[in-house]
């Protein structure tokens, strides 16, 4: 048997399982469980006026009909706010069900309760809700103007403003040589996992005790904030996420109303409940990203070097704050990526609209810090007349200076310290893997053929693994199995392969014999959530912490067993051996029984156990004092700050200069997340967000109509990339090993998409020669950009100019 | 107020039955029950997977007489008596992975899982009538499915690796 272990590409332990159809899915659970089904309003600003139920209730096989006037204790009162910051002065949040007032289309009014799902939904359309329509505020340049509001209480559709300043940015940009201006804009996106939400509850009479599966990126807390609305000892409550069909961070948010009523209809009715969304809920009841109004101000020297940086933007978040202003922090603070920025100034204003919630998708604000950052490189290199990429080593932080200190404080209310990287190598890999010093020629080619591409590079650095802490739970099992346990949750990171890598290396036991379970808290209780590419920094060292002190018992144990000294021993494919005679060994789960002492012998290896076994030590007590039971043991880990990911990423598009098509013709990726622990699953990570950030640059967007509307609430007219829209990505990789924790692992779960728009907007800008501040941007935007760059109102490039020049010089 | 069929009367129930997979399966449902519904809630095989609800995503994919369809845009009554495949038909007589499955499995052609099941079933189909595609063919053949985990390129591997696959066990 081998014993494939830490940083190999283990294939995946989860996979045959979910490839044969035997995944259990949110809705693959509760066949026999009644279904609700919500009314939502239509409105995306309106009071609530009047609810007529009166026809629902003749419907064959409804149950309960539910509005805000039945909603009791803490079921009616406002959904938490997760995350307090002393910036959000304002914070809202939403009824479960709305109480008078909707702030969005999509807000649940009424839960139904039903038979089945299709009869819960004939009962939603027999109730009547009369609204009266208010003005909405749609998008950020209405909310920043507030000539409307969304909260009558809330002054200037504001909920935050924050101003942060490392030295004085203004005076350093009035006294440098250079000064650029830039106005951007980013357009709302959305996670949009495959599977939407789900809830699903069991309400135990008998026990006192409430079951709730939920499609969660955050079990724990669900389960915190469940007991705490329904009035439950925690002790009664257990909330597990099974198969998630993925996350991407619109499931990081909890508790939605849908969880926290299914639930507390379930203990009212005394029978199971459960809610799947369907994709328009998801549209329009989950949440969004990404929409921002950006204003930079940049002084820099001859050499292209910052001297001062400051920034305004205007961050859109939607119609109520339940998950703090965790988006714009990370924008300000990982906007600085891997630069000096000289002295940086940052103000932001956190507004209101009436729209969908804004909560972290995947990048979680660091795509438009990056893009922010990215778009003043390259227009400092156009400015100059320099080569991009050399403006930008021009200004890295160097391998050297690490850790370094950008002065601010980072989304976990830590110094943002980045512990170590190296960006000047990472750049040479790109430039190398891209071609990138080559590029003029490949472009004279095009050009001869009457075909027209550019490139475009663009870098960040990653805030990942943020604390407070992750636990985990390792024990040998007496037939030599393993079993893990953690409390953070899954989508699709290969978790039960990545933990069991670390534990199985830890241990010296073969991979096969470890079964990883996460994100259900009947076997671990501590946790704090999947997000900020965490996961494997939190849990991996956990649960590696786990299993050292696992191993530590067991060699105590087999040492008295052996008459050997623990510091001589080794475990090798679960067995545990005196170093260099292999014949004198025990196997683990021999040691996993001597750890128990049984008065019972309940099978053949029990008895080694027994009382009269005579394997005792009759000089002390059976379990020694200071010792458990058991070869197991928990561990946690939490670290003093996070841990600074890194990477770049260069594009090389074709447009089309008829039709303006944009088509990617290479993709290349450079990565650091210190220490792999599988590479095939980082790769598979870097794909998929490479992927989403395709399409955030080209296709996505929430199309909001001027009354709040969504017009393109369906996977027919929000456009996600299929297999034809992703091109081929070429990877690389770095790895620089954190110093933080003992595996020197960093996070790789969002890494792909952080740098996309910035990359296409570069390398279309470069094809077309005309500045792109506006992403996603698609064929007619460009087609229209090309107009009114033609009709003198988008000026060119300088490099485009000069370009000409050399032309007609040579000419 | 509606004017449509009472709705406070019990639904009229039909008689539906299917091959799925081999083994021929009986259930009463409304008029209205979709086939996936049908497939996931009434025969409890849950591998099939629901992602739009309106044909697009493809995760609901199943083979009906052996074509590619989407279970979810289809009443089950209307396919009283066909010939169906679900993920769950793509394993093995013993129930171990089938090429298509192994090939995912080697190739990390999966992250979530969810959009898998459709996937499957669409590269069983296309492999059938295109034993031996290069690489675009590959990527085009999955072109009607939603990922929104892998980035394609994996499932593009998967298929190659398991043309690969049914190449050497046809051998």
């Amino acid at each position: 048997m081998t014993t494939r272990l830490f940083g190999e590409p283990v294939q995946r332990q989860e996979d045959p399982r979910l490839l044969s159809g035997q995944g259990r899915y949110l809705d693959d659970l509760g066949h026999d469980a009644l279904a609700a089904a919500f009314v939502r309003s239509p409105h995306a600003h309106a009071r609530v006026l009047d609810v007529d139920v009166t026809e629902a209730l003749e419907v064959d096989g409804l149950v309960a009909v539910y509005t805000y006037e039945d909603l009791e204790g803490r079921v009616g009162e406002r959904l938490p706010l997760l995350i307090p910051h002393p910036s959000l002065t304002e914070p809202r949040t939403a009824y479960a069900l709305a109480r008078d007032e909707v702030n969005h289309v999509g807000e649940a009014v009424v839960m139904v309760v039903a038979r089945d799902r299709y009869v819960a939904e004939d009962a939603c359309d027999r109730i009547r809700v009369a609204y009266e329509p208010l003005p909405p505020v749609v998008g950020v340049a209405a909310a920043r103007a507030a000539d409307r509001l969304v909260h009558g209480d809330v002054p200037g559709n504001v909920a935050a403003h924050l101003v942060e300043e490392v030295g004085d940015a203004r005076a350093a940009i009035a006294a440098a040589p250079h000064v650029l201006e830039l106005d951007l804009q980013v357009e709302r996106s959305a996670s949009m996992p495959m599977e939407g939400r789900g809830v699903y509850a069991r309400w135990d009479a008998d026990d006192r005790s409430l079951r709730v599966y939920s499609s969660t990126q955050a079990s724990t807390s669900v389960r915190a904030a469940l007991a705490a609305k329904l009035g439950l000892p925690l002790d009664r409550v257990e909330v597990i996420a099974p198969d998630v069909g993925g996350g991407f961070g619109v499931k990081i948010v909890h508790p939605w109303p849908e969880e926290i009523l299914v639930p507390w209809a379930a203990l009212r009715l005394g029978q199971e409940v459960k809610w799947v969304e369907d994709r328009r809920e998801h549209f329009v009841a989950s949440a969004h990203e990404r929409g921002q109004l950006q204003q930079v101000r940049v002084g820099f020297d001859d050499d292209g070097r910052l001297l001062g940086l400051d920034v305004a933007f205007w961050h859109d978040n939607g119609a109520y704050t339940p998950y703090g202003v965790i988006v714009p922090i990370i924008t300000a603070t990982q906007l600085l990526g891997p630069y000096k920025p000289g002295a940086y100034r940052c103000e932001w204003w956190s507004l209101y609209t009436n729209t969908v919630i804004v909560t972290p998708y995947r990048g979680a604000g660091r795509p438009q810090g990056v893009y922010a950052m990215e778009r003043t490189m390259d227009a400092i290199a156009d400015e100059l007349g320099l080569d991009r990429a050399e403006v930008r080593a021009g200004n890295f932080i160097q391998p050297e200076e690490m850790p370094y200190d950008q002065g601010l404080l980072f989304q976990d209310g830590r110094p943002l310290v980045y512990d170590s990287g190296d960006y000047p190598a990472g750049l040479e890999k790109l430039k190398g893997l891209v071609g990138w010093d080559d590029f003029e020629t490949t472009r004279e080619r095009a050009r001869a053929e009457g075909r027209r591409v550019g490139i475009g590079l663009a870098c960040y650095v990653e805030g990942t693994g943020v604390g407070p802490y992750e636990g985990g739970w390792v024990k040998v099992e007496t037939d030599g199995s393993v079993v893990v346990a953690t409390g953070l949750t899954t989508q699709g990171q290969g978790h039960q392969t990545a933990f069991a890598q670390i534990v199985a290396a830890e241990l010296g036991v073969p991979i096969e014999r470890v079964t990883v379970t996460t994100g259900d808290t009947r076997r671990f209780r501590y946790s704090v959530g999947t997000f900020a590419s965490r996961a494997a920094v939190m849990s991996g060292n956990a649960v590696g912490a786990a299993a050292r002190k696992v191993r530590h018992k067991a060699l105590r144990i087999a040492g008295e067993a052996l008459e050997a000294d623990p510091r001589d021993l080794e475990v090798v494919d679960g067995e545990v051996r005196v170093k260099g005679v292999p014949s004198a060994s025990i196997p683990l789960a021999t040691v996993a029984v001597l750890s128990n002492p049984l008065r019972y012998a309940f099978d053949e290896q029990a008895k080694l156990a027994t009382q009269f076994a005579g394997t005792a030590d009759l000089s002390r007590p059976p379990v020694p004092e200071g010792e458990e039971p058991g070869l197991e043991a928990t561990g946690y880990y939490s670290p003093p700050r996070s841990t600074f990911a890194s990477g770049m990423h260069a594009v090389v598009v074709e447009t089309d200069p008829e039709t303006a098509e944009i088509r990617v013709l290479r993709y290349c990726v450079v990565h650091d997340c210190g220490t792999l622990v599988n590479p095939m699953i980082v790769e598979g990570q870097v794909h998929g967000g490479v992927a989403q950030g395709v399409g955030g640059a080209l296709y996505e967007r929430m199309a909001y109509d001027e009354s709040g509307q969504l017009l393109n609430a369906s996977y027919m007219d929000f456009l996600m990339p299929y297999s034809t829209e992703v091109p081929h990505i070429e990877t690389d990789h770095l790895e620089t090993p954190s110093p933080l924790n003992p595996l020197g692992i960093k996070g790789a779960g969002e890494a792909g998409v952080i740098p996309g728009m910035a990359v296409f907007a570069a390398a279309i800008e470069d094809a077309e020669g005309f500045r792109i501040s506006r992403m996603p941007i698609s064929p007619s935007e460009l087609h229209d950009l090309r107009l009114r760059h033609a009709a003198g109102e988008v000026p060119p490039l300088r490099r485009h100019l000069r370009h000409h020049d050399d032309q007609e010089d040579s000419g | 107020m509606s004017e449509g069929a009472p709705v406070n009367a019990p639904e009229t129930l039909h008689e539906v039955t299917l091959v799925v997979n081999g083994v021929r399966r009986s259930g009463s449902v409304p008029a209205r029950r979709t086939l996936s519904d049908f497939l996931r809630h009434d025969l409890r095989l849950t591998g099939t997977h629901v992602g739009c609800e309106h044909g697009v995503c493809g995760a609901c994919t199943v083979l009906l007489e052996g074509e590619p369809v989407r279970s979810c845009l289809l009443l089950a009554v209307t396919v009283d008596g066909a010939e169906v495949t679900t993920v769950e038909g793509c394993c093995r007589g013993d129930g171990s992975l089938g090429a298509v499955q192994q090939a995912f499995q080697e190739c990390h052609g999966l992250q979530c899982g969810f959009c898998t099941p459709g996937f499957v079933t669409t590269i069983t189909a296309y492999l059938r009538d295109h034993p031996d595609p290069d690489e675009p063919a590959a990527r085009e053949a999955i072109a009607g499915n939603l990922c929104r985990c892998t980035g394609y390129q994996n499932i593009v591997a998967s298929v190659l690796r398991a043309a690969e696959l049914r190449r050497r066990e046809g051998a």
